[in-house]
């Protein structure tokens, strides 16, 4: 540990030698070895890294000036500020599990028929202790390639616990399990981890909400999830991003989508001041498919920072990729997108949308839609546009008598329905809108 | 390393054996077919700035041009800026990282002072320019020529009539000592020194190029034309090229290159400054024909004001990487700027292209469409800028890009950078990537073409609507040119 204490205090921030010393303590004794060598490999890593920097095309456009590690506090013990506020899925749910500032808070156990068939909604101290070989598997198991591997060693030096599930081999979940984590405190920092592993043929969906008690604390989140759908799996993932509106979030997810199976991922953005949010799709066998779709309600002061990367491994594999962001005030979003085509990947067909609503003259949005091709028997396709409301449209509208106000709203919820209406659960879809609604109209 | 004097002819004897009209060319000026421009002539070089950069290097171009105390306080900063900067390879290939600056040879002429007949031009010099048919081209269809061999042009003239209106036709020293009052307002203004390494290094040790003022209100109806050779081994060829066209004016101009294959690197670094005053419209044509060892690291620009039009037409072929984004700053209102860029990617080839386009006025519109083929192993990339900054309204882009992949093993990769702010812009870019259709093939095949002819007419179709914008003589070159590289692609 040499090497790391003698890193510059600026490379940690409050994130030091001593603090990941005290988060190892805390942990129960019967956390595997193996994991615990692989956190300490982690903090090395995160003390030894770079924060990036301007010449880093990872990081082009970014406000890299405001990525300071100082001023957070870790979670210590089970004291907590103040009890998690309340926010469900929105329909009833097949299982809960409500964490708070990394550690369980409460949960809604899964009925015990699905138990009894093997289905596993469980904490991740749990898992690793019980299904130790699963999750030695799958967790954190691809690198970060989208440049944020100094805080994604941060997130696995000071994950303390998360979300473990696992879906048997045919097993088809009605209800969504619902994952909650909470940031409390004024400067609380939170490490959320999500483990999703679907066996053949499963099918589940997951809802995973992230939140703060209240916006204004100035809080720290470094999450980073996996999913991993194995032969014929189908898996849905919705994310709700609304920690304090004073926060700094990374969140990092990866996803493994094997032969047949299918994905589909929407991630919405409400809160922080900073967000930056990666995500990487490997389209790993044939057949496999993918889908991303992200909404954005940016406002003033806020940056949204999305990464995104789908790589096609294998032939006759399919991405799609939609990601809208609505700006207002002197909100700024960054989209930067990558499709990869293995140089065997033929039959491959990957599609990728960035759609900028400009709201006010203010607002700022970046976006760099890149491919990479190595096949030739592709069909791979971007497109990247910005623009405000449109004019006919809103014309249309006032001219049936709808105030400009109500008129824009009408027009920016319907720019989110394009995302939205790819969902295939009405009531998850209706839970969504009235998300979206709320943010809006704050 | 070799003294100049032992710059060998690549196919020694029977390069001078063969008459320049045994050539098949049909119009060797484009220098569209490599094979063309693929022979050397030994050349008595009466200057010589030996081989490696340092500050030496800089004094002696300095001085054997006669240059005023200015311009040589310009190049020495240039080159501190140069020596200063790092490789861009953070974004850009490796493959810079092959460069050996110190093994190239900055400065190689026979004399300062262009001849303004061909029957002035020196032997040696001008067989090479005849067997690729420059003074042909000029008499059917240039308003003036410039012809550069290695470091200084050794030809230049302007039609008469085109002189008569006023038009200014030189190369880069004469412009600065001829017309400084003119020149120096906007030279390095567009690209500044510091613009990136290779501006810095051009701006160090420039030599050759063009100076082209077009007066008020003149247009320029046929094209102006520079034709860039490159005869020596290891050597860097770093013309500077500035174009002002005052209000209202109009001017096409038109660059071909070429050189012969040596088995060592060449580079060729260029800096291009065009100015579009009020109304004024540019058009700037470039078909890139390097051979397979030329680095071609060229920066471009142009500065558009009030209803002015910028039009860059970027062809490249040749060469064994390129790195060029001609750009334009749209910086009057109404002001518009447009790139059309066609790249072709062979086996060791790589064609990093694009554009730029930084919107500085209202009511600004740009246009950017990009198509590029990849053939074997070649790749072809497209890297652009759009911004739109803050308080502009009904600033307008669009972006397209195409790419077609011919092999299995050829690569495309797109990396587009747009940002946009506020609320009365739009932009919208778009790329596609596609591999020839099986069903196409077929059936053309089965209309008794074979399946290579069957690819060539596939790809001329994918970059039809582009090569239509190319003036004639050239887009039936690089038709005829894609036929060749077709052969052999396909089966």
């Amino acid at each position: 540990m040499s090497s790391v204490l003698s890193a510059p205090a600026s490379l940690v921030g409050a994130f030091t030698p001593e603090a990941f010393a005290t988060h190892l303590a805390g942990l129960p004794p019967t956390l595997p070895a193996w994991w615990i060598a692989r956190k300490r490999a982690a903090y090395e890593r995160f003390a030894s890294l770079p924060l990036p920097a301007r010449t880093d095309e990872f990081w082009r456009f970014s406000n890299i000036g405001t990525l300071k590690l100082d001023g957070f506090t870790l979670p210590v013990g089970s004291s907590l500020a103040s009890a998690p506020p309340h926010a469900p899925v929105g329909i009833p749910e097949a299982a809960t599990l409500v964490f708070a500032n990394g550690r369980l808070h409460s949960h809604k156990p899964l009925a015990a028929e699905l138990s009894a068939r093997g289905v596993i909604v469980d904490t991740l101290q749990n898992a690793l202790v019980h299904h130790e070989a699963l999750v030695r598997e799958h967790l954190l198991a691809q690198p970060p390639k989208l440049g944020s591997a100094k805080f994604t060693a941060l997130h696995e030096a000071f994950l303390d616990d998360g979300a473990f599930i696992f879906l048997p081999r045919g097993v088809e979940l009605e209800h969504p399990i619902g994952i909650f984590s909470y940031a409390l405190g004024a400067t609380a920092a939170v490490f959320p981890h999500t483990l999703v592993v679907a066996a053949e043929n499963a099918r589940a969906t997951v809802v995973e909400y992230f939140g703060s008690d209240a916006d204004t604390h100035a809080q720290f989140a470094a999450g980073a999830n996996d999913l991993y759908a194995g032969h014929g799996a189908q898996l849905n993932y919705i994310g709700k991003q609304d920690w304090s509106r004073a926060a700094l979030s990374f969140q990092s997810n990866s996803t493994v989508v094997r032969r047949d199976a299918r994905v589909q991922s929407l991630n919405v953005h409400l809160g922080a001041r900073q967000a930056r949010h990666e995500s990487l799709s490997q389209l790993a066998a044939p057949g496999a498919f993918s889908e991303m779709l992200a909404l954005t309600v940016a406002d003033s002061g806020q940056e949204f920072d999305q990464r995104t990367l789908q790589i096609h491994q294998a032939p006759n594999t399919k991405s799609d990729l939609l990601y809208k962001n609505a700006l207002r005030g002197t909100a700024k979003t960054i989209f930067s997108g990558l499709i990869v085509v293995d140089p065997d990947a033929q039959k491959t067909d990957a599609y990728q949308s960035n759609r900028n609503l400009m709201l006010s003259d203010e607002a700022e949005a970046c976006s760099l839609p890149g491919l990479e091709i190595q096949a030739n028997d592709v069909r791979c396709t971007h497109g990247a546009t910005s623009s405000r409301i449109d004019p006919e449209q809103e014309f249309y509208l006032r001219s049936r008598g709808i105030a400009k106000q109500q008129a824009e709203e009408l027009l920016t919820f319907g720019f989110f329905e394009e995302a939205l209406n790819r969902l295939t659960n009405d009531d998850l879809h209706e839970a969504l809108r009235v998300l979206i609604r709320t943010k809006f109209k704050k | 390393m070799k003294p100049p004097t032992d710059t060998d002819t690549l196919f020694a004897p029977s390069a001078l054996d063969l008459a320049p009209d045994t050539a098949v060319m049909e119009n060797p000026a484009v220098g569209i077919d490599q094979t063309a421009g693929n022979f050397s002539y030994k050349v008595d070089y009466a200057f010589d700035a030996g081989t490696g950069l340092s500050e030496d290097t800089v004094r002696y171009i300095s001085s054997v041009k006669k240059e005023a105390p200015w311009i040589l306080e310009f190049r020495l900063k240039a080159l501190q800026k140069f020596f200063s900067m790092p490789m861009p390879t953070h974004w850009a290939t490796k493959d810079l990282e092959n460069i050996d600056f110190q093994k190239i040879r900055y400065y190689l002429s026979q004399g300062q002072t262009p001849k303004r007949t061909w029957d002035e031009v020196p032997d040696d010099i001008k067989r090479t320019f005849e067997r690729l048919g420059i003074p042909e081209q000029e008499r059917k269809f240039l308003a003036g020529v410039e012809a550069q061999f290695d470091s200084e042009a050794a030809y230049s003239n302007i039609k008469d009539i085109v002189a008569k209106q006023g038009v200014i036709f030189v190369n880069s020293t004469e412009g600065l000592r001829e017309h400084p009052e003119l020149f120096r307002k906007f030279f390095g203004k567009v690209i500044p020194t510091g613009d990136n390494k290779f501006s810095a290094l051009n701006s160090a040790v420039f030599s050759g190029g063009s100076f082209i003022y077009v007066p008020k209100g003149v247009k320029v109806a046929q094209p102006l034309q520079a034709y860039f050779r490159i005869n020596a081994e290891n050597f860097g060829q770093f013309e500077r090229t500035l174009i002002i066209a005052d209000e209202g004016a109009e001017v096409t101009y038109m660059e071909g290159c070429t050189a012969p294959k040596f088995s060592t690197s060449t580079l060729h670094s260029a800096v291009v400054e065009l100015v579009a005053l009020k109304g004024a419209k540019i058009q700037y044509i470039t078909v890139q024909n390097w051979a397979n060892n030329v680095f071609n690291l060229v920066t471009k620009r142009g500065i558009a004001h009030e209803d002015a039009e910028i039009k860059w037409i970027d062809c490249n072929i040749g060469s064994r990487l390129t790195m060029k984004y001609p750009g334009v700053v749209l910086k009057g209102e109404r002001a518009r700027g447009e790139v059309i860029s066609i790249a072709l990617a062979n086996d060791g080839q790589h064609q990093d292209t694009g554009a730029k386009m930084i919107h500085a006025a209202n009511n600004t519109t740009s246009n950017i469409v990009a198509k590029s083929i990849s053939v074997g192993q070649g790749r072809s990339t497209y890297r652009g800028v759009v911004h739109i900054p803050k308080h502009l309204k009904g600033c307008k882009n669009n972006t397209e890009c195409d790419a077609l992949l011919i092999n299995s093993n050829s690569r495309t990769d797109t990396y587009p950078a747009i940002t946009v702010r506020g609320d009365k812009n739009s932009t919208q870019h778009e790329a596609s990537v596609s591999k020839v259709s099986a069903d196409m093939i077929f059936y053309m095949q089965q209309r008794g073409l074979t399946e290579a002819q069957a690819m060539s007419l596939a790809v001329n179709g994918f970059i039809n609507d582009l090569a239509r914008q190319f003036p004639m003589e050239y887009s039936v070159e690089l038709k005829r040119l894609i036929d060749l590289e077709m052969e052999g692609s396909v089966g």
